[in-house]
């Protein structure tokens, strides 16, 4: 009985080394790719539309509503120490560097990283992936590249409009339904938030959540057992993989960041 | 010979799927691959594309060892000489007929749109499905799907043509269609094609020559009439469909009685 556990155990921590190992190999051959893909910027541009453009409305809405709340929690606690007039330094800064990428990065994972999981295991499944390679067409130039582009490429944009978004729902709850004079709310905002400090760093974590996130995803998508059930697993393990490893970094970036 | 295959021996984890297996497979000639399912076909003509690498022994394509080729070598050499089809089709599904036919030529060559539109329709025509250009790979019945796949098989025009059960789940019209394609196609252009099939009438009636394989070896080769005149029992209930025989129509079991009297153990 002890001997069958210890067995299965040393069996699983095998499979989690040789997924690792397989995962780390994947992705050197993804970058070494990824150059020839530079010269095929349409390709690249189809799955911008697809894993960006497609994933802008629950950011854009997502951000307006995180921006609200935190304006409104803002406000009830700053209210008791007068000093209401710092909400929209209290929303910008926490949107900036933790909130906006994080969320973002979330938000990726399950709208679009399931989804380009979903589509590379379907290929595999239906032998398209097999198909290419018997006509001489490499699926990793073809099909892993461009998406792995467009995942890294969109989601730092992503990023940048979920703050900018965020700000405006932020905006809108002090100025219009709080009263909270204009000039005052942009005025905190220009004088406190560091573009270097606050915004970059932000950006900087974004990149490297879009990294991870679609090395999760399209790994997950091509290594997956071609099966219905070997999908739903695959597009499973890429959400809570890449929402794990978003919070995770997250809290790595913040300590390197802001704890000096 | 096209494809020389020597002592070639594969297997998945502690299954071995072929054993120290020799085949030759004739330039121009119609080869049948059969035996039944789960013995390996698929393996081995993904063996003889490249796909995967045998755990010994050497597969020669037009005197290249194919598992000797690196990457880019490998590439090149597909284009050159391979296309096969694929059991599903496996056309892409986000492009339309036309758009799968012209892939490869738009990936391989740098012929102008015009010229490829050219190469597209005779290709489809070929196929009988200039008409169904337009539509996309959802709105194909199983069997156009496989003529699409062949169209596009045959768009670079490669020297041999690798089928994967092109004619299972077939409707008896389809199944007409494709023999008559896999036979017209390899006559008329001269190619060398390679058919994994269980469908022994159909495949019979095209082919040249035929291996059979089960249980990772060859249990007989040669022309299909040869293989019906088989002195092998196994052969035989194979070719003619046998429910019983050397393949026994009862999995490994318990006596009858023995097992409905522990029935009661809820066993």
């Amino acid at each position: 009985m002890m001997r069958d556990k210890l067995q299965s155990l040393g069996r699983h921590t095998l499979d989690i080394f040789a997924r690792i190992g397989r995962g780390a190999e994947f992705l050197i051959h993804t970058l070494y790719v990824l150059p020839a893909i530079l010269l095929r910027p349409a390709l690249v541009i189809r799955q911008l539309y697809y894993v960006g453009v497609q994933t802008l409305v629950i950011i854009v809405v997502a951000g307006l509503f995180v921006g609200m709340v935190m304006a409104l929690q803002s406000y009830i606690v700053l209210v008791d120490f007068g000093a209401e007039e710092s909400i929209s330094l209290m929303v910008a800064l926490s949107i900036m560097r933790e909130l906006g990428p994080v969320f973002t990065g979330l938000l990726f994972a399950g709208r679009a990283g399931s989804a380009l999981t979903a589509e590379i295991g379907l290929m595999k499944s239906t032998e398209q992936l097999s198909g290419m390679e018997m006509m001489a067409v490499d699926p990793m130039k073809y099909v892993i590249a461009p998406r792995f582009l467009a995942g890294f490429i969109s989601v730092p944009l992503l990023t940048a409009i979920f703050m900018s978004v965020a700000i405006l729902g932020g905006y809108l709850v002090a100025v219009e339904l709080l009263q909270l004079y204009d000039g005052v709310f942009w005025s905190q905002l220009q004088a406190k938030v560091d573009f270097y400090e606050d915004f970059m760093n932000g950006m900087i974590k974004s990149v490297v959540f879009g990294f991870v996130i679609v090395w999760i995803a399209v790994f997950e998508g091509f290594d997956c057992l071609p099966t219905s059930e070997g999908l739903g697993q695959a597009t499973t393990r890429t959400v809570v993989h890449g929402s794990l490893a978003v919070l995770g970094l997250d809290f790595i970036l913040t300590a390197i960041m802001f704890s000096a | 010979m096209l494809v020389e295959i020597r002592g070639l021996s594969f297997s998945r984890g502690n299954r071995a799927i072929f054993d120290n297996v020799d085949m030759d497979i004739p330039r121009g000639k119609v080869t049948a691959i059969m035996g039944p399912s789960g013995t390996g076909k698929t393996t081995l003509l993904k063996l003889i594309g490249g796909q995967l690498k045998p755990d010994a022994g050497t597969i020669r394509v037009d005197g290249q060892d194919v598992h000797r080729l690196g990457h880019n070598a490998l590439y090149a050499f597909r284009r050159r000489m391979m296309g096969m089809l694929f059991q599903s089709g496996a056309l892409l599904t986000d492009l339309n007929v036309y758009d799968n036919v012209a892939f490869p030529l738009r990936e391989h060559t740098k012929l102008s749109e015009s010229v490829i539109r050219h190469l597209v329709l005779l290709k489809l025509q070929a196929v009988g499905l200039r008409g169904a250009r337009y539509l996309m790979p959802a709105e194909l019945s199983g069997g156009m799907a496989r003529r699409v796949a062949l169209a596009r098989a045959i768009a670079l025009d490669p020297e041999m043509i690798m089928y994967d059960e092109p004619f299972t789940g077939q409707d008896p019209i389809s199944m007409g269609v494709l023999v008559k394609l896999i036979h017209d196609m390899n006559h008329a252009l001269g190619l060398t094609s390679v058919v994994v099939s269980h469908d022994v009438r159909e495949t019979a009636s095209i082919s040249d020559y035929v291996y059979v394989i089960s249980a990772g070896k060859v249990v007989e080769h040669g022309s299909p009439e040869k293989l019906h005149h088989s002195g092998s029992a196994w052969v035989k209930q194979f070719m003619d469909g046998l429910p019983d025989g050397p393949v026994p129509f009862h999995y490994p079991a318990n006596g009858l009685i023995d097992d409905l009297m522990q029935s009661e153990q809820g066993k």
